[in-house]
């Protein structure tokens, strides 16, 4: 398959190495950390308001995560080595950290935290449940079905100090993914200091958005009212979030222009031209400044819940378009151009193949399904299931 | 002798083993190689260059490197004047065929020929997660094919472009220095082929190779000097536009 080039670019440069998967893949781990951060607002910050999302938010950073480093090791060439990260890991790469940054964000905090806070539940659901699902109930107390008042307590202490550890754990992993492209001083592009920060208030924002979305899209299908408190202090994060986060990103830009490096006229041509509409339509005006100015309209303006509720199912859904939109600019973008600067190659995504456009399709969808399981087997509305809390009280 | 079921089961699989092993042979020896005793660099002299494309050929032929992608490869520069940073460039196939006629006029032409710089420094082995690719102690950057997870951090690290995905091993590739050849005491496939001599190997720990005497009398510079990686190809004759 020819790739159109235009001017000069190394023969080796012209295939792009890093695809659409390497897209999905800083996309789905933002997702997961945003929503942890926004879980410990209320665990943590005492924001009772968000009170609603918490549990919600923990199960839609799982999913995520379960989900987060299946594109990598489709990528791979040898994913049947990949186990070798852990073995044998080089002390200087960033990308060798990445097994156990997951490993410890997995294992030692987000399942650590639901199982302490599902804890009294599961136990519940273990006893009220009967057949294959008491079963795996039973498997998830693993032994420990004392519930009392004092067994209770100490887990919402070690869950409130995992959450405390949780945070900046949250930042690591993402912060840490940023890392992985700011690191690499051969591509100016990428090159900066910024780009972790960067990359956890995006993560931030977008964490945020989709738990709020799915919190109004379960309203919805559960035929409850929203808790509109909680929806406008949600919408409120994300508009304080973005902002900063906005604001990091123009800071970057204008850093770029003003020194106008020899880089510059190579980035900033691909910017007018084969970025123009993914970075500067969709990234920043429709996913960016679009939702920031409808979420500053419910801050100023006396809106009605109805009005209020639409505007934030809009803002959210264009601000995940946004920050996917960072993520194909930061990572296809910055493989468009030479690093001679002298030309710029294309990028052709294939559908059905091991990289194409199906596969991230699939593994887009993939989470939601995974979080509709995880919604059935640990409901985060204990109302809705009389039986669960009967039970959970008589075992008090 | 009876064999049982039980026995064949065992037996089988260690004999595949066994196999396996015969078949690939014992790699050729360099009884007389130390690797301590040298550091490897090369020398490339641009005003020598005719753009003939033998060292991509024979670098190709040496290294079965796949057609469309390049451990060396030769660039053709048109610079009209005094915008160094605006050079024109070309390389059809990685000059692999020699050059078409330049359609420019006036200004200067050169050619540059291009290869790992097997920096010292080198961005690329820092990166990889799990250290298939190192700089020898003899100060060649290689990449352990078995070893590879082919992530490409590494292609996405070289400043230089200098790697590539072997689409037949999806493992990372590049320039070895013809490291069969140089452990030998032989020169590499690109030195070997060029008809001018604009490439020489050099061997910066030998006090006898000409090289040093090179480095003192002449200006040579290396390719991206900003990114300080401590490349060990240098270049006598590089225009400033060059990248």
């Amino acid at each position: 398959m020819q790739i159109p080039v235009e001017g000069f670019m190394y023969p080796n440069e012209v295939e792009l190495q890093w695809s659409v998967l390497i897209v999905l893949y800083p996309f789905l781990t933002g997702l997961v950390a945003g929503a942890f951060i926004l879980a410990s607002l209320e665990r943590v910050f005492q924001v009772e308001a968000v009170k609603p999302t918490y549990r919600l938010a923990l199960l839609t950073a799982l999913a995520f995560l379960m989900v987060a480093p299946l594109p990598l090791q489709l990528h791979l060439g040898h994913p049947e080595r990949s186990f070798e990260m852990y073995l044998t890991p080089h002390g200087s790469s960033a990308m060798a950290m990445f097994g156990f940054v997951y490993l410890w964000y997995l294992l030692g905090v987000l399942v650590l935290e639901i199982w302490l806070d599902y804890r009294r539940d599961i136990v519940a659901m273990s006893q009220s449940t009967t057949g294959w699902k008491r079963l795996l109930y039973r498997t998830l107390t693993l032994g420990s079905t004392n519930i009392s008042e004092r067994s209770l307590h100490i887990d919402e202490r070690v869950g409130w100090l995992i959450t405390v550890i949780g945070i900046p754990s949250a930042f690591l992993l993402h912060g840490y993914v940023g890392f992985i492209f700011g690191s690499v001083k051969a591509n100016p592009w990428w090159s900066s200091p910024l780009m972790p920060v960067v990359f956890i208030f995006s993560a931030m924002v977008s964490g945020i958005a989709i738990v709020m979305l799915l919190y109004m899209l379960m309203c919805w299908i559960r035929r409850e009212a929203i808790d509109m408190r909680c929806a406008d202090t949600v919408a409120k994060y994300l508009f304080y979030t973005f902002i900063i986060d906005f604001s990091l990103e123009m800071l970057d830009l204008i850093h770029r222009i003003y020194e106008a490096d020899e880089s510059f006229r190579s980035l900033d041509f691909m910017v007018h031209t084969r970025l123009f509409l993914s970075q500067v339509v969709i990234q920043i005006l429709v996913g960016t400044v679009a939702p920031i100015g409808l979420l500053a309209l419910t801050q100023v303006l006396k809106l009605a819940d109805m009005q209020r509720k639409r505007i934030y199912g809009v803002a959210g859904c264009l601000t995940l378009v946004g920050i996917f939109a960072m993520r194909w600019n930061v990572v296809i973008g910055g493989q468009l151009f030479s690093k001679s600067f002298l030309g710029y190659t294309t990028y052709k995504m294939g559908f059905v193949a091991r990289e194409g456009l199906l596969t991230a399709i699939v593994l887009t969808v993939l989470p939601f399904v995974i979080l509709w399981v995880l919604l059935k087997l640990l409901p985060p509305w204990p109302e809705k299931h009389p039986s669960t809390t009967s039970a959970a009280a008589s075992a008090d | 002798m009876n064999i049982t079921r039980r026995q064949m089961l065992i037996l089988l699989p260690a004999a595949a083993v066994a196999w396996d092993h015969i078949l690939a042979g014992t790699p050729e020896a360099s009884p007389n190689y130390n690797m301590t005793d040298h550091w490897w660099g090369m020398l490339i002299d641009i005003t020598k260059c005719i753009g003939c494309g033998s060292c991509v050929r024979g670098c190709q032929l040496e290294n079965q490197v796949p057609d469309g992608y390049f451990r060396t490869w030769v660039e053709r520069y048109h610079v009209a004047d005094w915008e160094l940073e605006y050079p024109k460039v070309d390389s059809p196939d990685g000059g692999k065929g020699g050059f078409p006629i330049a359609k420019e006029e006036g200004g200067k032409n050169f050619f540059v020929p291009k290869l790992c710089n097997h920096c010292a420094d080198s961005p690329c082995t820092q990166v990889c997660p799990v250290g298939a690719t190192f700089v020898s102690p003899d100060g060649v950057v290689l990449v352990d094919q078995k070893y590879c997870l082919g992530c490409r951090y590494c292609v996405q690290a070289c400043p230089y472009g200098c790697r590539f995905i072997n689409p037949k091993t999806e493992t990372a590739n590049k320039c070895t220095l013809c490291y069969h050849r140089i452990t030998k005491g032989l020169t590499t496939a690109c030195c070997e082929v060029c008809p001018t001599g604009t490439r020489q190997l050099a061997d910066l720990k030998n006090p006898k190779d000409p090289i040093h005497e090179f480095l003192r009398t002449h200006s040579v510079q290396v390719l991206k000097p900003h990114l300080a990686t401590r490349a060990k190809v240098f270049y006598y004759g590089l225009d400033g536009s060059v990248r």
